[in-house]
C-alpha cells in the first residue's frame, strides 16, 4: 500500500476544514445554537466582529472581476485550553453564530473531531442538502418540455 | 448657501413622533413584523439589496418598515448603515457557472443542456388581480420533479466555443470601487457595472428602454437569464486558503447582440451583461442592455447622442441616493439665498418700472 505524501495530507486536511468551514458559515445560527448549546472554555484571539465583505462578480460570467456589492460577514478568532486554534468568518450580523463556528472549527482539530462531526456537521449537512434538492425538485416541476406539432410539409 | 438657524426642535420632535405613529398605522391592524417583511415581501427586500449595494436580507426589511415601504428610503437607510462597517475584505469573484438555478431560460436556443426551467415567474400570469389574496388562504405546496442537482451550462458557453461570439478575456485585475474613490470618467466596463447594478431600478429601465427605442441601439436578445444561489469565498490570510463564507441569491443576464465587426473583428455577436443581488430580473436585463450600449466606443460603433450612449449621463445620474440628496436638498431652508433672489427682482423691476415712466 501506498504511503500518501506529506503534501497530499496536508491538501485533503485543507478541503476538509473548508467543507465544514463552509457548512458552518451557511449555518442558521438558530440551529446551530440549538446543535451546540454549551461551548468549553476559550481565549478570544479576536472578538467576534461585524464587517462587509465586497463581494465579486466577473464581466460576462467569466471576464474580469468588477464589485457587485458587499455582503454582511462576522468574523472570529479563539484559542481553547488544549491550544486548537479556531476562525470563523460567517454570513450575518450574529456574533454568537462566529463565536460559535470558531469554536467548533477548533474542536476538529481536536479528539473532539468525530464527536462534532456526528452531533453537528453530519445534521447541518443533511439538512442542507434536504432544504436544497426541496427547492431544485421545485425548480425540476417548471422545466419546459417542448413537443412539435407536426406540420404539413413534414408529411 | 445655508446659514444654520437655531429653532424648531419641539416641531421636529413632535414630527417625528408622528412619524412613528403613522407607520404603525390602525392599531387595530396587527403589526407587520421584520420576519414577514423578508418572508413575504421578497422581491422588495431584493431591490433594497440591489440598490443599497448591501446583502443583508434581514437589514433590507428592516429598513422597509423603518421606511414606511418607501423604497428609496429604505436603500438610503442601508447606504447609510454599510458606511458603518469596517471592510473585512473582498471576496473570490463569485462563479455564476456553478450556480443552484431556480430558473433559467433562453431566447435564443429552445433546446440547451439543463434546459428551459421558468422558476418562480409572474411571466404567463393573466395581471388579474386575485382577490383570494385578501382573504387568509391555506399555504400552497408547489410541485416537484426529480431533478438533477448539477450546475448547467452558461449558453454564452456555447457560442464562445464556436467563436461565434467575442470571447471574454479572463484575467484577476484588480476592479476599481466606487465606493472607496469617486467615479471618475471616462470608466472602466468594471466600474461602470458596480454603477449600474447598485443605480435606480427606473432609471436603468428607462436607459434600456430607450435603446430599444431607438435612442442609441442594442437590438439584444436574452442569450440566457438565470436566478440561483451562489456561493461566496473569500481567501482569508490567517489561514492562507480560501473558504466558504456564504451564499447569496443573483440574478445573471446575458444578451448577445449584433455586431457587424471591425477592421480587426470577424463580424460576430458582441455581449452584454447583467448581475444584480437577489431575483431582480427587470434590473438584470436592463442592465445588460446599457452595458451593452455604453460599450460603443470599444467596439468601434458611432456615437449618435443617445443618452444610453452617454457614459456620464448613465453613470452621474443613476444613483437614486445621490439624486434624491440633491433634488430633495431643495425643500431645506434657502432664506437667504431666496432673499438675494428677491431684492434682485425688485431691483430689476424698480429698473423697468423706472425707465417706462421716462419713456412716457
Amino acid at each position: 500500500m501506498m504511503q500518501a505524501s506529506p503534501e497530499t495530507e496536508t491538501r485533503d486536511a485543507t478541503v476538509a476544514r473548508k467543507a465544514w468551514m463552509g457548512l458552518l458559515a451557511r449555518a442558521k445560527p438558530a440551529r446551530l445554537a440549538v446543535l451546540v448549546p454549551e461551548l468549553p472554555a476559550y481565549a478570544l484571539l479576536r472578538a467576534p466582529e461585524i464587517g462587509a465583505v465586497m463581494v465579486q462578480g466577473r464581466i460576462g460570467g467569466s471576464g474580469q472581476p468588477f464589485n457587485l456589492g458587499e455582503m454582511t460577514v462576522t468574523r472570529c478568532a479563539l484559542r481553547l485550553g488544549n491550544g486548537a486554534v479556531g476562525h470563523a468568518h460567517v454570513q450575518g450580523r450574529d456574533k454568537a453564530h462566529a463565536l460559535r463556528a470558531a469554536v467548533i472549527d477548533a474542536l476538529m482539530q481536536t479528539d473532539q473531531a468525530d464527536a462534532m462531526r456526528a452531533a453537528v456537521l453530519k445534521p447541518l449537512q443533511a439538512e442542507e442538502t434536504l432544504r436544497r434538492s426541496q427547492r431544485a425538485a421545485k425548480a425540476a416541476a417548471t422545466k419546459v418540455e417542448f413537443f412539435t406539432l407536426v406540420r404539413g410539409e413534414d408529411q | 448657501m445655508y446659514v444654520a438657524v437655531k429653532g424648531g426642535e419641539r416641531a421636529i420632535d413632535n414630527a417625528h413622533a408622528w412619524l412613528a405613529e403613522e407607520r404603525r398605522g390602525d392599531l387595530g391592524v396587527a403589526e407587520l413584523s421584520v420576519a414577514q417583511i423578508r418572508a413575504q415581501l421578497t422581491l422588495a427586500v431584493n431591490r433594497v439589496m440591489a440598490e443599497g449595494s448591501l446583502f443583508d436580507p434581514d437589514l433590507a426589511a428592516l429598513a422597509i418598515k423603518q421606511a414606511r415601504g418607501d423604497l428609496i428610503e429604505a436603500i438610503f437607510l442601508i447606504r447609510a448603515y454599510r458606511t458603518t462597517l469596517p471592510r473585512l475584505g473582498a471576496s473570490c469573484p463569485v462563479d455564476t457557472a456553478k450556480m443552484a438555478v431556480i430558473r433559467r431560460i433562453s431566447a435564443t436556443f429552445k433546446d440547451l443542456p439543463g434546459g428551459q426551467v421558468l422558476g418562480p415567474t409572474f411571466d404567463y400570469t393573466h395581471r388579474l388581480l386575485d382577490f383570494k389574496l385578501a382573504a387568509e388562504g391555506e399555504a400552497i405546496i408547489a410541485p416537484t420533479a426529480p431533478a438533477a442537482m448539477e450546475a448547467v451550462p452558461h449558453v454564452m458557453a456555447m457560442l464562445d466555443r464556436d467563436g461565434m461570439i467575442e470571447p471574454e478575456a479572463f484575467g484577476n485585475a484588480l476592479p476599481p470601487d466606487l465606493t472607496r474613490a469617486p467615479l471618475e470618467l471616462p470608466a472602466s466596463r468594471a466600474l461602470r457595472l458596480q454603477a449600474i447594478t447598485r443605480g435606480d431600478e427606473g432609471f436603468i429601465l428607462s436607459m434600456a428602454y430607450s435603446t430599444q427605442r431607438g435612442y442609441g441601439r442594442t437590438h439584444a436578445f436574452v442569450g440566457e437569464l438565470r436566478i440561483g444561489v451562489v456561493a461566496v469565498e473569500m481567501d482569508i490570510p490567517e489561514l492562507g486558503f480560501a473558504v466558504e463564507i456564504g451564499e447569496i441569491e443573483l440574478t445573471e443576464c446575458e444578451t448577445v447582440n449584433q455586431f457587424k465587426g471591425s477592421k480587426t473583428e470577424p463580424p460576430q455577436f458582441t455581449r452584454g451583461y447583467g448581475l444584480v443581488f437577489g431575483q431582480t430580473e427587470r434590473k438584470a436585463i436592463a442592465m445588460s442592455l446599457v452595458d451593452r450600449s455604453l460599450r460603443w466606443a470599444e467596439l468601434g460603433e458611432d456615437y449618435t447622442g443617445a443618452p444610453a450612449q452617454d457614459e456620464e449621463f448613465v453613470l452621474m445620474h443613476a444613483d437614486n441616493v445621490q439624486a434624491t440628496g440633491f433634488l430633495e436638498h431643495i425643500k431645506l431652508p434657502h432664506y437667504v439665498d431666496f432673499q438675494s433672489e428677491l431684492e434682485l427682482v425688485r431691483r430689476l423691476r424698480a429698473e423697468v418700472f423706472a425707465s417706462r415712466e421716462a419713456a412716457e
